[in-house]
């Protein structure tokens, strides 16, 4: 659910920085034009276009682009099809096209990827067009056959009629008819507020295989043949398999082959997983550490604090003279915030089932992008595009940690090469999860502010020091002067995707880029995270050295800035920030951020006890994401974010030592559960005109939320994530 | 040899004896429905009803289960998703990936056969399995749901 395509990038440049990153997605280009390949099997029923399938008993299939992986995304995207299709809601059914498909007929479905809370909105108008189109030939199909004009029938719940003559059939019926007629060039699409299934809070359809075990995630998958694998990756980012002694396992039971899988891990191959994982674990290696092996928390923490001073920064945001206005200042606030790594933790570890021979490479596997997947598939297969395939199996969880780098997808493929033909299944254990993630990255941040002797915000100054998730994993990415746009999401001085919600009248933000050699990813909310505690937290802090109240103080910032401001007072409203006071021992706290291209804001009820420990009581988020495809989810995904959110604010963290990442499993990386889930009020309030996502934008409020209402509590600032880490018990 | 009551059915399997119960009813008798997440019985995924009681599968050797203990996976709480738990959570909407469900329906099922009407210190207290998503404020919905429908936990 996460990632994020840079609004100051074209997407031509996005897919062309890519391409030359990542050695993978140029095939969206590679293959631009290129002739057909036969992929896949022919569908059973004709479909009537790319989008949909009729099948004869009136169900309705409806092709899938982006990945579920829990956001709902899956049933938002049907219903917009089925709104514009006019199909019966409760006869939809859906299936994912393959990439290779996508890719031999022109990338006819558009982008797979499935991040950056992109998967309604930037689908928004294309997968409505295809509904509309495949309406349109249903109806000219009947129209035909009738002889009369098309624009004399109407269309309801899968049936075509024709009012003054009586007539009716059904989509099923015409289908395979529709299928031929001719594509319509234009189609008018419904104005939102004529919607009967997008907009509406409809059940989600892939809801009752997940309460009996029916559902098959790549975990489960199982093919005839197959083999599992379990492998150890070196522990040491950069380092290598000095040496193995495959002999020492080669006569447990189950044990197959032992392969070594590229030059830094090891892999055994056995009838079953856990055969598998108790050979690799038993499997004598000798490591070549490399380069990192004395890297630690407290060296990169160094190399971050370096930056917040150095002279070279890359400019994100600037307005007036910040550091004029500091020098001239009443008062100058000032604070260091910093941020650390944080692991996706997905319920569902990383897996893939490859199967390989010299002429073709079939991978199954839980993917946020599968045509990402299939690259790295085909790279590692040493094939190819054409001569793969990558089916998409639903996802345990993919927070960002299964989108823009497919490593386990190249291992799985590695190890299916010395088996060729055979089907082999890698399964990571938690342990290789944890220690061999896409992190988080980790940021400092010193804030400086200034005010005048009426306590105005005169000036601000944000540094930013530390990693850039593009130069980690997406060079190509990165803007032509070096600059990393990502880092600043939340902070943009305009635009539709993460823009400042306040006006300072001399403001810099800027970004001092350390890249430790942990690797980075994007994480769900990706930087608007660090920036909201980041901005929020502090000018909780710049408010309260003025004298004024948090929310007072932020309003005079935001006159021109009514949709940061409308979710803001909704949470301020709805929780009585001005005409109630919370219950003895309780605090409140709130927090606005704009990111995704939608705009969120928190409001905070907390208690801290005498021996420090937070308790969150009570939520309450508003979120503005100009139109609202299913309220019910998007609630889901608002009172997800918190539990999310929350994990990371209050215990989120990897520590290295040795160059080694030291939580290994959720005993050392604990994360929020039910007792300590507080309850969740979403205010959903769409403006129209525009759509952003939500998937993601409200973790970023609920960590800074939480933290200014803990400050309220006991008069202590946590400036450093996660929570645990500061001593919050009373003196 | 072993021999596992699991699901009403008697299956014979071969398995290591520190097999862990979890991958011996994934692997060897084939009901993937039970989920591995952590291994070391802190995430639930794996949560199985050994004589009624929720027990976390990944860290039971499978040499640990006596003759005639019964083993109750997800696949067979019910026949047909009419457990009152599988019905509350279908109404709800309570899984987002869906991955712990499985687990979570699981510790539900087992805390009502025990506590027909827990209070919600009670389910906060006694459902600790992770969910990444963040379903939690469903999962005690459901539980509530489940617990007016008058009917509780069998298998």
């Amino acid at each position: 659910m996460t990632s994020t395509a840079s609004p100051a990038l074209s997407r031509r440049f996005f897919l062309a920085g890519s391409a030359a990153a990542a050695g993978g997605l140029a095939l969206g280009f590679d293959l631009s034009g290129a002739p057909a390949a036969a992929q896949g099997a022919a569908p059973a029923t004709p479909e009537v276009n790319a989008w949909v399938v009729v099948r004869p008993d009136e169900t309705v299939v409806i092709r899938i682009a982006r990945s579920e992986m829990g956001q709902g995304t899956l049933t938002g995207l049907a219903q917009l099809v089925a709104e514009e299709l006019g199909c019966d809601w409760s006869k939809v059914t859906t299936e994912y096209p393959t990439p290779g498909q996508n890719l031999a007929r022109g990338r006819v479905w558009g982008d797979f990827s499935t991040g950056g809370s992109r998967g309604i909105r930037e689908s928004y108008v294309a997968v409505r067009q295809g509904g509309a189109a495949a309406r349109t030939m249903l109806v000219a199909a009947a129209a035909q056959e009738w002889g009369v004009p098309a624009g004399e029938c109407r269309v309801e719940k899968g049936v075509i009629s024709h009012p003054s003559s009586g007539r009716s059939t059904t989509f099923g019926k015409v289908a395979a008819a529709a299928g031929r007629m001719e594509p319509p060039k234009d189609v008018a699409l419904k104005d939102p507020k004529d919607w009967i299934i997008a907009g509406k809070p409809v059940q989600r359809l892939d809801t009752v295989e997940k309460t009996d075990g029916s559902q098959v995630y790549g975990i489960d998958l199982k093919l005839p043949g197959m083999l599992n694998a379990a492998i150890r990756d070196c522990p040491v980012v950069g380092g290598t398999v000095k040496s193995v002694d495959a002999s020492a396992v080669e006569k447990m039971p189950g044990v197959r082959k032992v392969v070594r899988v590229g030059d830094s891990a090891v892999a055994v191959v056995a009838d079953t997983f856990w055969r598998a994982k108790t050979a690799v674990d038993a499997l004598p290696v000798v490591w070549d550490e490399g380069p990192n092996a004395k890297v630690s928390s407290e060296t990169i923490a160094a190399m971050l604090k370096e930056g917040l001073d150095a002279p070279d920064a890359f400019v994100g945001n600037k307005a007036g003279d910040a550091a004029a206005a500091l020098k001239g200042a009443a008062k100058v606030v000032e604070a260091t915030y910093a941020y650390p790594f944080q692991n996706h933790a997905t319920m569902e570890p990383m897996n893939a089932t490859a199967r390989w021979t010299p002429e073709r490479c079939e991978v199954w596997t839980p993917t946020q992008n599968g045509e990402a997947a299939l690259a790295a598939a085909a790279e590692a297969a040493g094939l190819s595009p054409r001569q793969c395939d990558v089916t998409k199996i639903h996802l345990g969880g993919g927070f960002g940690r299964r989108g823009a780098t497919h490593d386990w997808v190249r291992q799985a493929v590695l190890i299916a090469r010395e088996l060729p033909g055979t089907p082999v299944k890698l399964i990571w254990t938690r342990e290789e999860d944890m220690t061999h993630g896409r992190y988080h990255p980790v940021t400092q941040c010193r804030m400086r502010a200034a005010l005048d002797e009426s306590g105005n915000l005169t000036g601000l100054h944000m540094r930013i020091s530390g990693q850039s998730i593009l130069a980690g994993i997406l060079p190509g990415r990165l803007a032509s002067d070096g600059k990393d746009p990502v880092t600043f999401q939340g902070l943009n001085p305009g635009g539709a995707e993460a823009a400042i919600g306040y006006t300072i009248p001399n403001l810099l933000i800027d970004h001092a880029m350390r890249n430790p050699p942990i690797v980075p990813g994007f994480w769900r909310g990706v930087n608007t995270n660090p920036n909201a505690i980041y901005l929020e937290c502090f000018l909780d802090e710049v408010a309260h050295a003025a004298g004024q109240d948090p929310l007072a103080f932020r309003r005079k910032l935001m006159a021109k800035h009514p949709k940061h401001l409308g979710v803001l007072n909704a949470v301020a409203e709805r929780i009585g920030w001005e005409t109630s006071k919370p219950p003895a021992g309780v605090h409140r706290g709130i927090a606005q951020i704009m990111g995704f291209g939608s705009y969120v804001a928190a409001a905070a009820e907390v208690s801290v006890s005498d021996d420090g420990k937070i308790k969150v009581h009570r939520i309450v988020a508003a979120t503005d994401p100009g139109v609202a495809i299913n309220p019910q989810q998007i609630e889901a995904q608002v009172a997800g974010s918190f539990v999310y959110g929350l994990s990371a604010a209050l215990y989120g963290e990897c520590t290295v030592k040795d160059g080694r990442i030291e939580q290994t499993n959720f005993d050392s990386y604990p994360v929020l559960r039910l007792d300590e889930m507080p309850a969740v009020e979403a205010i959903l309030m769409p403006s129209g005109g525009f759509i952003g996502g939500v998937g993601e934008p409200t973790i970023a409020v609920a960590a800074p939320a939480v933290l200014n209402a803990v400050f309220a509590a006991t008069g202590k600032r946590v400036r450093q994530i996660p929570a645990s880490r500061t001593d919050l018990k009373r003196a | 040899m072993i021999r596992l009551n699991v699901n009403g059915s008697v299956r014979e399997v071969e398995a290591e004896p520190d097999t862990p119960l979890l991958w011996v009813i994934r692997e060897q008798v084939g009901l993937t429905g039970t989920k591995y997440g952590c291994g070391i019985a802190q995430c639930g995924a794996c949560t199985v009803h050994l004589d009624g009681q929720a027990v976390r599968s990944c860290s039971l050797p499978v040499s640990s289960i006596e003759p005639g203990q019964k083993i109750v996976t997800i696949e067979g709480l019910s026949p047909d998703r009419s457990h009152p738990v599988q019905k509350a959570w279908a109404e709800l909407d309570v899984p987002q990936c869906g991955f712990c469900q499985s687990g979570m329906i699981m510790a539900a099922a087992a805390l009502l056969a025990q506590k027909p009407k827990p209070s919600e210190a009670e389910i906060r207290q006694e459902i600790t399995n992770i969910c990444r998503c963040g379903t939690y404020n469903r999962v005690l919905a459901g539980i509530n749901l489940a617990a007016q429908g008058g009917e509780t936990g069998r298998g």
